[in-house]
């Protein structure tokens, strides 16, 4: 049998590319921000969006798609808030992927909501990976976790347009140094403010919620 | 965990090709991996070996040709593949880059009968 090469050259992506454009043409038809929000589990991302939602609720139409591992408690949490909000239980996968958004915008009144957040499921691996239709893409880290962390998931700092380091109440109990942080960050991605914050007390909160006014004023 | 569906996008993207060009079977699939991709050659080959059974790909050797990451440091311009935990320009010591390289993620060329 004659053997030969074919040449490909095809991302591997590809599938999951084209369904992400068209979530991202519908959203933007519908006039939506998008924010897919990452981290570690339990860096605080269902605390953080609750304490949005308080904050902004009143001035934002803000939609939510929550993706876990399996349960449905964080969006029962979301709900409560009085936001719309779909699960998404990934059954074991540890990112989400354009496919799920898509089924997941069926399930959302587009028509009402102006900004919408993705909590993706708390990995700082894989989600850096897989496009979803987003305009922005933002990382959370908290201080327990250590200012080192850049280095050990850079394709997750490396492509985020904001970093928010959550949690900071704990600084005073943690060997986290912010300065330091920064500069790991910065090394990584000039393009990226660090912003601190405590969702729990409110510190810095401010600054997060006029990074989110100019993302919805700038589309 | 996350190698499935992309360990099912490239056997996608290789019997498609093979089909196309009426191959019997595919006997090697390139593959172009940059190390800030973040995906595991082992992982792969392991959902490879269970999804290719009774496929095109059934028996396909995968080969991984990994890039490494190169950098264009923000300060100096000088051009530099950092150590996995530091990315210090050794020509002038800042921090960081522009990412020349390190992302790549695809299929390069199968080989098929
Ligand atoms: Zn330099």
């Amino acid at each position: 049998m004659e053997r030969k090469q074919i040449p490909v050259v095809e991302r591997i992506l590809s599938a999951n590319d084209r369904v992400a454009a068209d979530n991202r043409a519908r959203l933007q038809g519908h006039g939506i921000t998008t924010v897919n929000i990452m981290s570690s589990p339990g860096a605080g991302k269902t605390t953080l969006l609750l304490a949005t939602i308080r904050a902004l609720g009143g001035t934002c139409r803000i939609g939510v798609i929550e993706g876990d591992v399996a349960s449905q408690v964080d969006a029962d949490k979301i709900a409560q808030a009085g936001v719309p909000v779909v699960q998404i239980n990934t059954g074991g996968g540890c990112h989400l992927d354009a496919t799920m958004v898509q089924q997941a915008l069926e399930a959302l009144p587009l028509d009402e909501i102006q900004l919408l957040f993705i909590e993706n499921v708390g990995n700082l691996i894989c989600p850096a990976g897989f496009d979803l239709g987003q305009d922005y893409n933002v990382a959370l880290l908290s201080v327990p976790e250590g200012h080192d962390k850049p280095y050990k998931y850079p394709g997750m700092f490396e492509f985020v347009d904001l970093v928010l380091a959550t949690k900071t109440d704990l600084m005073p109990y943690m060997d986290f140094d912010l300065a330091e942080f920064r500069r790991l960050v910065q090394g990584l991605n000039p393009r990226a403010p660090v912003i601190p914050l405590s969702a729990r007390t409110g510190e810095g909160m401010e600054a997060w919620l006029e990074w989110l006014r100019a993302a919805v004023k700038g589309k | 965990m996350h190698e499935l569906p992309v360990t099912e996008g490239i056997l996608r993207i290789a019997i498609e090709h093979a089909q196309k060009a009426g191959a019997s079977r595919i006997t090697d699939i390139h593959l172009v991996i940059g190390d800030l991709a973040g995906f595991v050659d082992d992982s792969i080959q392991f959902y490879f070996d269970i999804l290719t059974p009774g496929t095109l790909a059934e028996g396909a050797k995968l080969h991984f040709h990994r890039v490494a990451t190169r950098l264009r440091c923000w300060e100096c311009g000088h051009e530099f593949s950092p150590q996995e935990r530091d990315w210090t320009c050794p020509q002038c010591g800042a921090t960081g880059g522009e990412v020349l390289a390190g992302k790549e993620f695809y299929v390069e060329s199968i080989e098929i009968e």
